[in-house]
């Protein structure tokens, strides 16, 4: 197969308990592979350590044991290549749009007219040409969350690392956003770690949904999803076997009995 | 609809406000002769005019007022450098705020204002008392609300900047800098009153040169008039400074919604 992009290496996180002595293993032993140009999801349920993941990814957090690599070379410390965007769309409020976009850009020096030529270009694929010289509290949820995007790509990382970055919009707008996310993703070929705890977005969106266990946190299925249009996530929702791959992530997640369980030990769900 | 509705609260607003000024201007001048309270308890607004216009003259009202201009600018702008200056350096380390705490709070309950005399034992009758007493004034909103703002910056924003490879000063000046300008603003604003308070003590105290000297010099003749002239002048300098906080506020902060930037003002 195809060059290897993103590799975590038997990877295990441990914290620091904040209610009392010992460790809390976030992570344990988790190893898996994204290839180059691949889409990948990663499901589990709360606290399992999809975030942990995404931390040492970017190189934010170190691994307590194990390894974790960028294009063959060893994750220490952030790296050019990589590239996260959240739930939150961490717009700042001073900035304008474009400005926005370009900050990735502006922090690793690249000359002024470069940057503003990238972030024009991304600004007009994401239809927000007209809206470069405003600022975030001007645009709606989606439009700042597409800003985010463009800021993210702008970089022009191997790797994206995406925490659920559409959580927090409205359903139509998160369909709008999943396939500009999609169709920018196989145009410019670029490779993709999704967090998501939307099993749909999760199918759609992926060539293969990881589905993680509770913590600590380790990998528990690889379901590789046969599906055409990866780039066009609103045509797959109609095949019919979208359904399929849900339910089977349903089962492989054991929903019911998780939240019943967490109900019955007095958790929030 | 809102719009309108804006411009008839800022055209009643203001129409009220006119009119409140007239009735309280009436008042003055013609209240005390009305309560029969005598001209040296109350002066009326025609003998204190009279005053402005001997004092301008005869007292030297405008180098008076010069020279606590100069003081308030001179602690205002220290005190706010200062008081930022160490808001940043606290605010990056935890360990600098945790050891200095203690001593920054017993300082912060300290009235300021005490130090006058001892500052002019030190200094001498000259400016330099003053302008201590209102960079130690100034020096606490500013750091304290510089302080609070580095602290409760987004850290997922730091993240954000250092998965970008971000340098410790790249993260200052392109997150945590400007994250702190409207806190900063709300301390500046605080600062600007309360630098006119500070200078006013310390020419109440000792010297011969400023507004607070007029009022002290007023008292000692039992000139009425001339002591609320002092008090006007003082009034005006510090809505005046206060006014050059919040346009300055404006231009820098004009990234935020008009409505936030009116509650503000």
């Amino acid at each position: 197969m195809s060059v290897v992009r993103l590799e975590y290496r038997n990877v295990t996180m441990r914290f620091a308990r904040s209610d009392g002595p010992g460790a809390l293993t976030a992570l344990n032993g988790v190893s898996f592979e994204v290839h180059d140009g691949e889409v990948v999801s990663l499901i589990g349920p709360s606290g399992c350590g999809k975030s942990t993941l995404l931390n040492i990814g970017s190189g934010l957090a170190a691994p307590s044991d194990g390894l974790a690599f960028v294009d063959g070379e060893r994750i220490e410390g952030a790296s050019a290549h990589v590239a996260f965007m959240l739930q939150k769309d961490l717009l700042l409020p001073w900035r304008t749009v474009i400005e926005n976009v370009m900050l990735g850009v502006e922090i690793q020096h690249v000359p002024p007219a470069e940057r503003r030529l990238r972030a024009r270009v991304l600004l007009d694929n994401f239809n927000l040409a007209e809206f470069s010289g405003h600022y975030p509290h001007q645009l709606s949820g989606g439009m700042r969350q597409r800003v985010a995007l463009a800021r993210t790509l702008a970089v022009d990382p191997h790797v994206l690392l995406l925490d659920e970055p559409f959580s927090a919009v409205d359903a139509q707008t998160r369909m709008v956003l999943q396939r500009d996310l999609a169709q920018t993703l196989s145009r410019s070929r670029k490779t993709a770690l999704l967090i998501t705890h939307d099993l749909l977005e999760a199918v759609t969106l992926s060539d293969r949904v990881l589905v993680m266990s509770a913590r600590p946190g380790s990998i528990i299925d690889e379901i590789a999803i046969d599906l055409p249009q990866r780039d066009d996530p609103i045509a797959r929702r109609r095949e019919p076997r979208v359904n399929d791959y849900v339910a089977r992530l349903m089962d492989r997640l054991d929903i019911v009995h998780a939240v019943i369980e967490k109900q019955a030990a007095g958790g929030a769900i | 609809m809102s719009n309108g509705h804006s411009g008839s609260l800022i055209r009643n607003g203001t129409l009220a406000s006119v009119l409140l000024l007239a009735v309280f201007l009436a008042a003055w001048e013609w209240g005390p002769g009305l309560f029969g309270i005598p001209t040296f308890i109350v002066p009326p607004l025609s003998m204190v005019a009279r005053e402005f216009v001997h004092a301008w003259q005869f007292d030297h009202l405008l180098f008076h007022t010069g020279v606590t201009v100069a003081e308030v600018l001179a602690g205002f702008i220290l005190g706010s450098l200062l008081g930022a200056l160490v808001g940043y350096l606290l605010g990056m380390s935890p360990t600098a705020e945790f050891a200095l705490s203690p001593y920054i709070l017993a300082l912060q309950i300290a009235p300021k204002v005490a130090f006058a005399p001892l500052f002019i034992l030190w200094m001498g009758f000259t400016v330099y008392p003053k302008i201590l007493v209102a960079i130690l004034i100034v020096f606490f909103p500013v750091m304290v609300n510089v302080l609070t703002a580095i602290r409760g910056v987004d850290p997922d924003l730091i993240n954000l900047a250092r998965s970008f490879k971000a340098t410790r000063a790249q993260i200052f000046w392109k997150i945590e800098f400007p994250t702190s300008m409207p806190p900063m603003f709300a301390g500046l604003r605080i600062g600007a009153t309360l630098a006119v308070v500070g200078v006013v003590v310390g020419e109440l105290v000792g010297g011969n040169m400023g507004l607070g000297y007029l009022l002290t010099f007023g008292e000692g003749q039992a000139d009425t008039p001339m002591v609320f002239v002092s008090i006007v002048m003082l009034t005006l300098v510090g809505g005046i400074a206060y006014l050059g906080v919040i346009l300055a506020e404006r231009r820098v902060l004009h990234y935020l919604p008009a409505q936030t930037a009116r509650r503000s003002f």
